[in-house]
């Protein structure tokens, strides 16, 4: 263990890996890479949300020959993609289940050709009534997945949470309502594919997951492992939206380079990959809790319900997570987590940064200042009586092993944001003033990694070898998108091995090169898969001493040499590690008790926001973040990854609405989905404190998906703080502001006896 | 099919083109797929995202929008012409070091603007590099360490006016 050791490359401010690369503009982006004879593929997509397909037609009038034409009676494997269900149809087959689903797929040569062949196939269908909200959904009226439209339940009871309401001093209900959000990367998604006879399929494309793509592929196109290959290029941003939907788009591009036999690039358009990619899930959360006279939490019954759109794709890990975080980071002897899943015939929802989390924590951390104002308590001390500590149990009677310095983080968050003296002053000055200023908190954790038992089921391979060229590679799926993955695993590896920083390249990210380290998501990089290498690194140094005496300590020069002697002896210079898991994580996946996560990553968020009561506009003026992700790997891009999901979550309050008509999503442009720009984002001033972890690489814990988790609630308690009226439904919009604010309408307090 | 192809002269990143191209084209198109500079990306296709920004006889446009023929003459700079004989561009050096740039992909059109920005006002304050920088949407940084990045490019060294921060 060196997590208390003096360290030369980890936690230094090295510069970017492929940096210079971005920089200079000469980072290969999928729509940057040409192949010989390459196509463009396009699809022609439902414009309803739900039917029969009655018939496809090809306009007379357009020479179809010149085309490559796929439908599902092309596909030569299985007609779905590999996620967690195999309910989801890789092209419709007969009906389609939401709006924007892919029916047809055409290739071509000329990109002006295929935008107009798209609209001259004509599909009739046969429509089916649909289900587009949760509440529809939940009547069962309309079954429009399964046998009653639930993808999936949960429910975790800690303590005994009935007996618990009467003796309560107070019985707080709430309900609270978040919305869908858009990706909105700005690279779209994009794959090439290329068939050959002897090598089987290539993919190229912008992806988080290759092992993903991979294991679809295999399916679809009934191949084996060998004859399909996927690579990842330089992927501009991801968040998650590139999770699970590019399984889909690599099976579109394969199937038409297989049948054109050239190869096909499928670049979606803005317009395309805002209507039919995934979102994050709209959620309604109702929380009723009873406290003591002194305000301790007595118990929490939390009933959540998620809109899973029309395929199961990730929705019920999502409310696995949603759940595992509805309770926040506070002690509760008594707590009853209902959640559900519910199918809508909307494009699915898929993973978003958070998984679940922000929905979560924005009702429970809206519902404490509801609390608050019931009970004439202050937010703050509310939080801080009812803290989790180390020894404590979560709400899945996880014993908190690790230590927990929430106490300290809200100190800090409270003094670097001077809390107390601008709400004072606020106070004061707002009631001369046309525009109200408020301050927010909001509390919260996020685990990092897989749930449960779900980095044992992963079983991740990593590790290292050496080039002939005289340079350590990072062998792992693992992906970069923009969270800084290339930089952090090599700074591990240097850090090991004892090289330099220069001395350590990435391998492609290629299945035919690397093995497989998981999937690109849940905050699992840093910790679990820079664990990997960082034991791999370890074991590559013990096997050099063992095999080529090398000595105790090293120069890079001696380091290379042993690895050639090694090299002339042994072979190959590789070493590999298998995940494996801290002895203390058991998980009941039937009860959904136990070891929810091998580490948490805690943070206290502050807003500071404006209200204009003339334009109704609401305005993030300044935002403090504090937050414990054990040891901080590199100070640049750690607080790169705090600062970019701060202003994603701003815009998850405040600005991005997803409007859906009929199950299609009415505004897919940029134009009318508003993302903060330079000008909309405040200060965001960051803090970290650092509690090395014994199980992550150098320390670490998660750090990408905590600070979304936390702003919204936070805003929207400034702004109950700002004008005294909750609100309890985000995105929350000038028109929304003005709903409520406008009309002098008594504003109901939550219920409280 | 042999459409009509148009011939348009101008000078990128300070060399002479004449390309034959069909008049249809947008400027961002003929940048990509006929000069192969593929520095300048797409987001949009509308002109809010930026990520296509080039500069254009001294202005910042966005060359989604620029129908290829309006080119005709013009002195075009992209990415690919900030960086000289092998060193990073100083605003390319600032990006690196303050972590200005993440994903990457709006970073050439960041760039772009942010050159702009700097070639009008050298020593702009936090509240001019946000007007100036609001085209150019980013969705990996927050914004903040580009704001810091075009801080440390600029010349010369900070003033108290530059440190304050917008908002009160």
């Amino acid at each position: 263990m060196r997590t208390g050791e003096k360290t030369r490359i980890v936690g230094a401010a090295v510069p970017r890996k492929e940096g210079v690369d971005k920089l200079l503009g000469r980072a290969r982006y999928v729509d940057d890479i040409t192949r010989d004879g390459m196509i463009y593929g396009a699809t022609v997509r439902s414009t309803i949300p739900r039917g029969l397909i009655r018939s496809v037609t090809y306009d007379r009038r357009i020479d179809w020959s010149e085309f490559t034409i796929v439908t599902a009676a092309d596909i030569p494997g299985k007609n779905h993609i590999q996620m967690i269900f195999a309910d989801q149809p890789c092209l419709a087959d007969g009906v389609v289940n939401h709006s924007d689903e892919a029916i047809v797929l055409l290739a071509h040569p000329s990109k002006h050709k295929l935008r107009e062949a798209v609209s001259g196939v004509k599909i009739e269908y046969e429509p089916l009534p649909g289900v587009f909200t949760i509440e529809q959904s939940e009547r069962r009226q309309i079954i429009v997945w399964g046998a009653d439209n639930l993808i999936k339940s949960f429910l975790l009871e800690k303590g005994d949470v009935d007996s618990a309401w009467s003796g309560a001093a107070h019985i707080i209900e709430g309900e609270y309502r978040t919305g869908a959000q858009e990706h909105l990367y700005i690279e779209n998604n994009g794959m090439i594919a290329e068939w050959s006879q002897t090598h089987g399929i290539t993919v190229w494309g912008s992806l988080q997951c290759p092992y993903y793509v991979h294991k679809s592929l295999l399916a679809v196109l009934d191949l084996p492992g060998e004859k399909v290959r996927v690579i990842q290029t330089e992927t501009g941003g991801a968040f998650g939206g590139k999770e699970d939907y590019p399984s889909t788009l690599a099976a579109h591009a394969a199937l038409l380079a297989i049948k054109s036999r050239q190869p096909v690039k499928m670049v979606y358009d803005r317009m395309e990959d805002m209507a039919a990619t995934t979102k994050r899930h709209p959620s309604r959360i109702r929380h009723r809790t009873a406290l003591d006279q002194h305000g301790r939490l007595l118990a929490m019954a939390i009933d959540i319900a998620t809109d899973a759109g029309a395929y199961a794709t990730l929705s019920s890990t999502v409310l696995s997570r949603a759940t595992l975080h509805a309770s926040g980071p506070y002690a509760c002897p008594n707590v009853r987590i209902r959640s559900h899943a519910w199918a809508t015939n909307t494009v699915p929802y898929g993973a978003f940064r958070g998984f679940g989390a922000p929905q979560a924590i924005f009702a429970v951390e809206r519902h404490m200042d509801e609390i608050a104002a019931a009970l004439s308590l202050d937010p703050v001390q509310l939080r801080r009586i009812n803290f989790l500590h180390k020894g404590d149990t979560t709400a899945t009677e996880q014993l908190m092993r690790e230590p927990i310095i929430l106490d300290h983080l809200l100190d800090r968050a409270l003094s670097e944001s001077g809390y107390y003296g601008r709400r004072e002053q606020f106070a004061r000055e707002n009631r001369l003033s046309p525009v109200k200023r408020g301050m927010g908190i909001a509390a919260f954790y996020h685990g990092s990694g897989f749930t449960g038992s779900g980095e044992r089921t992963l079983n991740s391979v990593a590790g290292l070898d050496v080039t002939r060229e005289g340079k350590v590679r990072v062998l792992v799926a693992s992906t970069e998108f923009g969270q800084g993955t290339n930089t952090i695993l090599t700074q591990i590896a240097a850090e090991t091995i004892g090289i330099d920083y220069d001395d350590v390249l990435m391998a492609p990210p290629d299945t035919s090169m690397v093995p497989n380290s998981g999937p690109t998501v849940a905050s699992r990089t840093s910790m679990v898969v820079g664990r990997l290498i960082e034991r791999a690194g370890a074991q590559l140094v013990a096997r050099l001493r063992q095999d080529t005496e090398l000595g105790e300590t090293f120069t890079r020069q001696e380091f290379f040499s042993a690895c050639e002697r090694y090299r002339a002896a042994h072979g190959e210079v590789v070493s590999l590690c298998r995940y494996q898991a801290p002895p203390e994580v058991f998980w009941d996946d039937e009860r959904y008790r136990g070891e929810a996560y091998p580490a948490f990553a805690w943070s206290i968020q502050i807003a500071q926001v404006a209200v204009d009561l003339v334009t109704y506009a609401a305005e993030v003026e300044q935002f403090w973040t504090v937050q414990e992700v054990g040891r901080v790997l590199n100070p640049v891009l750690a607080g790169g990854q705090i600062e970019g999901g701060v202003a994603q979550g701003i815009g998850y309050a405040l600005y991005e609405k997803v409007i859906l008509e009929n199950g299609h999503m009415a505004n897919n442009q940029m134009t009318n989905y508003i993302m903060p720009s330079a000008e909309d984002v405040p200060p965001i001033h960051v803090f970290f404190e650092e509690i090395p972890f014994s199980h992550g690489a150098f320390g670490a814990k998660g750090i990408g998906e905590l600070p979304h988790d936390g702003p919204a609630p936070a805003i929207l308690n400034a702004i109950r703080d700002a004008t005294g009226v909750g609100f309890h439904a985000i995105p929350l919009l000038p028109e929304d502001l003005f709903a409520l604010l406008a009309a002098p309408e008594p504003v109901a307090e939550a219920a409280a006896r | 099919m042999s459409p009509l192809k148009a011939t348009i002269r101008f000078i990128v990143n300070g060399e002479r083109h004449t390309v034959a191209v069909e008049p249809i084209k947008r400027l961002l198109d003929v940048l990509r797929e006929d000069l192969h500079l593929t520095g300048t990306k797409e987001g949009c296709g509308e002109g809010e995202c930026g990520s296509c920004s080039v500069r254009m006889n001294g202005e910042l446009v966005n060359s989604c929008l620029v129908p290829v023929l309006q080119a005709e003459g013009a002195e075009i700079q992209t990415v690919e012409g900030l960086a000289s004989s092998g060193a990073l561009h100083p605003l390319q050096q600032a990006f690196l070091a303050c972590g200005g740039a993440q994903c990457g992909i709006c970073t050439p059109g960041m760039l772009m603007a942010a050159t702009q920005l700097l070639s009008l006002n050298p020593n702009p304050s936090q509240r001019e590099i946000r007007e100036g920088l609001a085209g150019n949407l980013c969705r990996c940084t927050g914004f903040t360490r580009i704001i810091e990045s075009v801080i440390a490019a600029a010349a010369p060294p900070a003033g108290p006016a530059r440190q304050a921060s917008h908002a009160r």
